[in-house]
């Protein structure tokens, strides 16, 4: 049983601030904190069944990715009013406070406006420090894909804050 | 593996989105909820935390059926939620409030206001001999003590007081299931898991040896 996984809080420790982190590039500092309690939720429902010896950290974030998915997609449901809500996203304490870089608020919000699967892949990829084959596991498909959505999601970024 | 792009879209987007500081306090805080949502909605298996004591801060565990596991300082907490996670269930939370009740009880106990507790326990760390030697041993009336041998005999094995030590000095809740009332019977004080100073304070605590 030696390689059994840890218990659930030392996962939980071990893995808290990856998927706020991940969160917050994704859906925004205000929507975080559901996603957060869903994933979490979600993975300690799961986590007796989980095979020993499992990547704890690709699998919490494939969770926290699908989390941010239903995030989205609640989001377009909504419409229209929400408009408001992303611009606030935007200038709130996260976005701005890092006056070191002035263009941080303009880079995340390209960041949560790029495509949900190169938006993971860039946010997996240098939040997280996914490799690309966890990327792939994560967002379910294949290591090319992964490397190619993680590629045109840096593209466009670089496009967006040169401009 | 770090990751590839070096410009300054790739370093900006390493950096995070946020000053690292009040992004770890919010994960933090979002932690809390989480727990209290989890402890709320009875979602874990097992649910840790500390209590003081005059021995240092004890180490406590709790399921849905009650008390499971109570350890001394220098069984460490990291140790114990191990061993939980592997005896019992992966899905061990640290629990977001006090441990209010048996930490009331504790603190009666150790003021000499509370001779007996009413916690509910969880029997599942314990097995078969090891659950009739304690359940005769949490029998014992405070201020009172039995022997090994008696013990033993009790539960259905005369010849066993060394076993009947035995499972005594794995007591997974000591204090609230009292086995510090087990002496040998020519009255020296035996053996003691939590070490045999808190024994004897134990024993005087009740009355049961002079101090």
């Amino acid at each position: 049983m030696s390689e059994s996984n840890p218990p659930f809080q030392v996962f939980l420790d071990q893995n808290r601030d990856a998927v706020w982190r991940f969160l917050v590039s994704s859906v925004g500092p205000s929507e975080a904190d559901d996603c957060f309690q869903e994933t979490f939720v979600s993975a300690l429902r799961a986590y007796p069944r989980l095979r020993p010896g499992s990547n704890l950290r690709a699998w919490v974030l494939t969770i926290a990715h699908r989390k941010a998915l239903d995030c989205h997609r609640g989001r377009a449901r909504r419409a229209l009013p929400v408009a408001g809500v992303e611009a606030l996203d935007t200038r709130s304490p996260y976005a701005q406070a890092d006056t070191a870089q002035p263009a941080d608020a303009e880079l995340w919000g390209a960041v949560r406006e790029l495509p949900p699967r190169q938006r993971s892949a860039v946010v997996l990829r240098f939040l997280a420090d996914l490799a690309h084959r966890e990327i792939a596991a994560a967002i379910g498909c294949s290591e090319d894909a992964a490397r190619r959505s993680l590629h045109e999601g840096l593209q466009k970024l670089r496009a967006q804050v040169a401009a | 593996m770090r990751p590839s792009a070096n410009d300054a879209v790739g370093r900006a987007l390493r950096a995070g989105p946020a000053p690292r500081r009040a992004e770890a306090a919010a994960a933090a805080e979002a932690t809390e909820r989480l727990l209290r949502r989890i402890a709320r909605e009875e979602l874990a298996d097992v649910t840790y935390g500390s209590v003081d004591s005059p021995f240092g801060t004890l180490h406590a565990a709790v399921t849905p059926r009650g008390l499971v596991r109570l350890a001394f300082p220098e069984e460490t907490e990291p140790a114990m939620v191990e061993e939980l996670a592997r005896r019992i269930s992966p899905r061990v939370v640290r629990s977001p409030e006090p441990l209010e009740r048996l930490e009331r009880e504790l603190d009666e106990y150790f003021s000499g206001r509370r001779r007996s507790f009413s916690l509910k326990l969880d029997w599942r760390l314990i097995g078969p001999f090891a659950r009739r030697v304690l359940t005769r041993t949490a029998a014992i009336p405070y201020g009172s003590f039995s022997s090994y041998g008696e013990i033993a005999a009790e539960a259905g094995s005369p010849r066993g007081a060394r076993a009947a030590g035995n499972a005594l000095g794995a007591n997974p809740i000591p204090i609230v299931i009292p086995c510090h009332r087990v002496l040998h019977t020519g009255g020296g004080l035996g053996g003691y898991g939590g070490g045999l100073e808190r024994k004897r304070f134990l024993l005087e605590l009740e009355g049961a040896l002079e101090g």
